[in-house]
């Protein structure tokens, strides 16, 4: 008797990842979509908590900056990885290419708060950069790298490195050498090559890539706060501040909703590139 | 001359990505007060004052319990639900799998919030087993895509062959599909491992006193640089290397055919 003539077992052996996934995913988002809807002091039901993210400009600076962060880190990590994938792919010798990978993965192995307090050690008034500078004569004054977007942007760039680097990685690898050959054999040069065929063929990489960065880095609390500290404030910031300090969870929701949002359009946009299939 | 810009190239990038890390253990040996230059060592005097510190240590104790326990829990609902998905014909199969999967594109701190006010409304208290069971939610969809995209046909095949043996359902499940898929089964349990142990904010919202080692390392943070902090850092360095190595020693094995 084949499986498929079975249904009950198929649900008895899906129902409690779908259950779980339920109870203490989607229900306490409806939670959260509710208790955004009552704001703290009010009376009832209400969307001032929606209303004032668009009337209060530091909140909607929060959104603007954590766009702008997100979308510079995206960029800078691409045009760093990509020559650094393409090197790993056709430079490095094929047997040497997964110790390569490896080491480049090594360092990420700490635990994410520890790594960007290394980088506050690397960045701080004190730090290395700055002391390495002064004393070679090539700095008057120590530079503002800790607590400032600065130190933000570099935290992410060196996770999202990585991150890139593996999904280009293994896009170079998937593509035929035939293909640069064909180009080659058409004519192009090159550069006419890579811009027309290798580009375009690994365009998926990128924006598995670029989407992973986005989604993490604009959700992400730890970096902004402990490189970027408060002098201007990311979406995170804002809402962990709102439940802090303030007690205010219904503000905290309505923001992490409006976050949400945020990263459902970015979805959308590169749904196209975005599926998992069985093999 | 390309070959030559190519390999400076690469070692730029490897001194950006191992510059922190470097660091950091390196002024984990600082013997004076401030994990800054000079430095001063080496010196284990920070490394005695993180194994001395009773947060610490119960914090690395309570991340081991919180990960396994909810990487375990994780792998096990994946498994079950990547088998049901890929051997039974389900109505709405497509939008099922996209709603397990769902968890995945939400940011852990929207999910943490989302926890902590459900939980709230509940009446239930903050605690380490709040943190797991965020934990699993983050896990579950990531163990669930893993082991669903290693369910092939010719594992299909044994599986009706064991059926026509005589072999009961879970029979089936527990002696022929698990053991097939144990590599899928092991790197959803392993990555699950190492997104729990290093989980921060989930874990920051949802648990009160007794807490994993991220928070408790976050703690310490309100101090300032402080080469304990390195010393605690470099120590999970060390632990989760470990733990990498054997990962790849098991799962990447080549095996006998």
């Amino acid at each position: 008797m084949s499986g498929a003539r079975q249904p009950i077992a198929g649900w008895a052996s899906v129902s409690p990842a779908l259950l779980w996934t339920l109870v203490f995913f989607a229900l306490p988002f409806v939670a959260m979509a509710a208790a955004s809807l009552f704001p703290k002091g009010g009376d009832g039901l209400s969307l001032a908590n929606y209303t004032q993210f668009f009337a209060n400009p530091s909140y909607w600076r929060a959104l603007t900056n954590s766009l702008e962060v997100t979308l510079v880190v995206a960029l800078i990590s691409i045009l760093l990885a990509y020559p650094f994938a393409w090197i790993l792919a056709f430079v490095v010798p094929e047997r040497w290419q997964r110790l390569a990978l490896m080491l480049a993965v090594l360092p990420f192995w700490t635990s994410y708060v520890v790594r960007s307090y290394s980088w506050l050690l690397v960045l701080a008034e004190k730090g290395i950069v700055n002391d390495t500078l002064l004393s070679l004569g090539l700095l008057a004054e120590p530079l503002q790298l800790a607590n400032s977007r600065t130190g933000t942007v570099i935290g992410f760039v060196h996770f999202f490195v990585m991150l890139l680097t593996l999904t280009i990685f293994a896009n170079l690898k998937q593509l035929s050498p035939n293909y640069r050959k064909a180009a080659a054999d058409l004519g192009a040069g090159p550069v006419q090559a890579f811009l027309h065929v290798i580009l375009p063929l690994t365009l998926p990489g990128i924006m598995v890539g670029a989407f992973l960065t986005f989604v993490l880095a604009i959700g992400d609390y730890i970096t902004p706060q402990i490189l970027g500290g408060n002098n201007e404030l990311l979406m995170p910031q804002l809402i962990m501040m709102q439940i802090g300090r303030r007690g205010d969870f219904a503000s905290a929701s309505a923001l992490s909703i409006i976050l949400m949002l945020v990263v459902s359009v970015a979805y959308l946009l590169c749904a196209r590139w975005l599926k998992i299939e069985r093999a | 001359m390309a070959r030559a810009i190519s390999i400076l190239y690469a070692l730029a990038i490897y001194g950006f990505i191992f510059l922190p890390v470097a660091v950091l253990v390196l002024f984990s040996f600082q013997g004076t007060l401030f994990p800054i230059p000079p430095f001063n060592g080496p010196s284990l005097r920070w490394y005695q004052a993180v194994l001395n510190d009773a947060r610490l240590t119960d914090g690395l104790v309570n991340s081991i319990f919180v990960a396994v326990l909810s990487s375990a829990l994780a792998t096990l609902l994946g498994f079950l639900s990547a088998w049901g998905f890929a051997r039974f014909t389900l109505p709405a199969s497509a939008l099922l799998r996209g709603f397990l999967t769902l968890p995945l594109t939400v940011s852990y701190l929207i999910i943490g919030m989302g926890l902590l006010i459900f939980f709230n409304w509940l009446g239930l208290p903050k605690s380490l087993a709040a943190a797991g069971i965020g934990h699993v939610v983050i896990n579950l969809p990531l163990c669930f895509a893993i082991i669903y995209s290693q369910m092939g046909e010719h594992q299909a095949n044994i599986e009706r062959a064991a059926r026509d043996l005589g072999a009961r359902e879970w029979q089936v499940l527990t002696l022929v599909t698990a053991p097939m898929l144990w590599p899928a089964l092991f790197a959803g349990f392993f990555l699950s491992m190492t997104f729990s142990w290093d989980e921060f904010v989930i874990a920051f919202l949802l648990t009160r006193f007794e807490t994993t080692l991220p928070v408790e390392i976050w703690n310490l943070l309100r101090a300032g640089l402080n080469p304990k902090t390195n010393a605690v850092g470099a120590l999970v360095f060390g632990i989760s290397i470990l733990l990498a190595i054997v990962f790849e020693l098991v799962a990447f094995r080549k095996r006998p055919q």
